[in-house]
């Protein structure tokens, strides 16, 4: 699947991707790499593009659980439960997730 | 170690405690009938979802034996004798301690107005409280709100959403006039009055009488409102009775020094019971808020382990009023100059900053995906004494996180 284009995403930053149902969040590192994880925390159901990304910490915009975006490692309570990760690959311009 | 007072404070410490190396016993008390819960949904969720949530746990009972916590619930402290270190619990129990954490909360202030005694009134803090609403709110009734604070504008938005009447009566000039600048007080205003809630301010209440099973509730100017329910949500006092009768000092909450002991070095507290010392204001303060009673309880624990470090977080704060989200970072005091960034209809910023410049303030309105970003960053550059421009503040097309280096 298309998540986004690879130049729609600054570095330390991430966005929602939504498809067949269900949603993801594609987070791009400071070093430029790209990940996705489930987008919804686990503690409760808050979209975590809507939270800052700090290094390759994501958190979540209200309750500050975090989660390490490349493994879906949960880092923060209130969050204690890891997060689903997809394979991501960059092809051209676009950023593909395998979902 | 004894932990009074089972909220998230409570909770967290304990959870801390024993993480961070505490060997001996860890006796947390509640004096609730139930295990530790959150309680920011007691005023959203648990009122406005069809069927009753259930109160949503800060620890699981296997989690709280994996961590041998010994939680004792539904249970009330009488006293503490400091010279002897124990506590006595009010069915006669008798606990020793080698440490003590107090994290006793706050109540519901209430109204210091003749009050029928046939007239159906509620105060919400608790779980048990939320059903006692509940119950009432989900079928067409009038409810009656005495105060336009967060809880009160909460269970407006909560009860009109289930089809209540709801009419919201507010004794100072505007709503929140504690917690938010004017312009957002009116933003929030409005967006109650869309959705059908009514709102009076400067609608003091003489007293409240009882009519055919019904609650009158009479103003100042002599107007009347007829409820099915009165909800007071006047702010809160903290619980402080305890700590008072040991000698502890108290002055707006238990006071306690940067490291959070009060004036008994084996006694420390955190949460809404307490006052304390914050570099970021150079005065006391005392919070009433979800995120410090989490983070004080933690940080208390740290210290009783013997970090030694001084609690500094910057307050933060949420509300959720309908689909739009309220959060403050720092304190928005009236002394502090106010900057306003617009966001059109995803929202409205403000900042606050001080007589040196410094950022100690923010505030946003509006869809979560539109501020929670920036007052996140807001804070950051708070906590790190940093002094923006206001231009740059103001600026829209400006991304804060770049004010941060």
């Amino acid at each position: 699947m298309v998540a986004c284009a690879a130049d729609g995403l600054e570095p330390e930053a991430a966005l929602r991707f939504d498809h067949g149902g269900r949603t993801f969040v594609i987070a791009r590192s400071p070093e430029g790499g790209y990940f996705a994880i489930d987008g919804h925390c686990s503690h409760e159901k808050v979209h975590l593009a809507d939270g800052i990304v700090d290094g390759h910490i994501i958190e979540c915009p209200k309750h500050f659980g975090a989660f390490d975006y490349r493994t879906g490692e949960a880092r923060a309570l209130p969050a204690c439960i890891d997060l689903r990760t997809y394979e991501v690959k960059v092809e051209g311009d676009a950023v593909f997730v395998k979902i | 170690m004894v932990i009074i007072g089972a909220g998230p404070a409570g909770t967290s410490a304990a959870i801390a405690l024993r993480e961070g190396g505490w060997r001996g016993l860890i006796v947390l008390i509640g004096n609730e009938n139930m295990l530790p819960y959150e309680r920011p949904p007691v005023s959203k969720a648990i009122l406005i979802e069809e069927t009753d949530p259930g109160p949503k746990l800060l620890v699981t009972p296997e989690r709280l034996a994996e961590l041998r916590i010994d939680y004792f619930q539904g249970r009330n402290v009488q006293s503490i004798d400091r010279a002897a270190n124990t506590v006595t619990l009010s069915d006669g129990a008798q606990l020793a301690y080698e440490r003590l954490l107090l994290t006793t909360g706050a109540r519901p202030r209430i109204l210091s107005i003749p009050v029928a005694a046939a007239s159906r009134m509620a105060t919400l803090r608790t779980y048990v409280d939320a059903l006692a609403i509940r119950r009432i709110i989900s079928r067409r009734c009038e409810v009656v709100i005495i105060g336009g604070g967060f809880i009160g504008l909460e269970v407006a938005a909560s009860a009109v959403a289930r089809g209540a009447s709801v009419t919201v009566l507010e004794a100072g000039p505007r709503l929140l006039t504690r917690a938010v600048p004017a312009p957002m007080a009116e933003l929030i205003k409005a967006k109650h009055e869309r959705s059908g809630v009514r709102i009076e301010t400067g609608a003091t209440v003489e007293r409240i009488d009882a009519t055919e099973g019904r609650s009158k509730v009479v103003l100042a100017d002599g107007r009347t409102c007829l409820a099915d329910l009165v909800v007071v949500g006047v702010g809160a006092v903290p619980n402080v009775e305890l700590a008072q009768a040991a000698g502890l000092a108290v002055d707006n909450g238990i006071v306690l020094d940067k490291t959070l002991a009060t004036s008994d070095p084996d006694i420390f507290a955190a949460g809404d019971c307490c006052s304390f010392p914050h570099r970021l204001y150079g005065e006391r303060i005392r919070l009433e808020a979800w995120r410090n009673a989490q983070r004080q309880g933690a940080a208390a624990a740290a210290n009783i382990l013997g970090a030694n470090r001084p609690y500094d977080d910057v307050p933060w704060f949420w509300s959720d009023q309908y689909d739009q989200t309220l959060q403050i970072a720092g304190l928005c005091r009236e002394e502090d100059v106010r900057v306003s960034r617009d966001l059109g209809a995803n929202g409205q910023l403000f900042f606050y900053l001080c007589g040196d410049g410094r950022l100690v303030g923010a505030c946003g309105f509006g869809s979560l995906s539109a501020i929670a970003k920036e007052i996140r960053m807001a804070e950051m550059i708070i906590g790190r004494r940093l002094a923006p421009t206001p231009e740059a503040l103001k600026d829209p097309a400006l991304n804060i996180k770049h004010l941060l280096v």
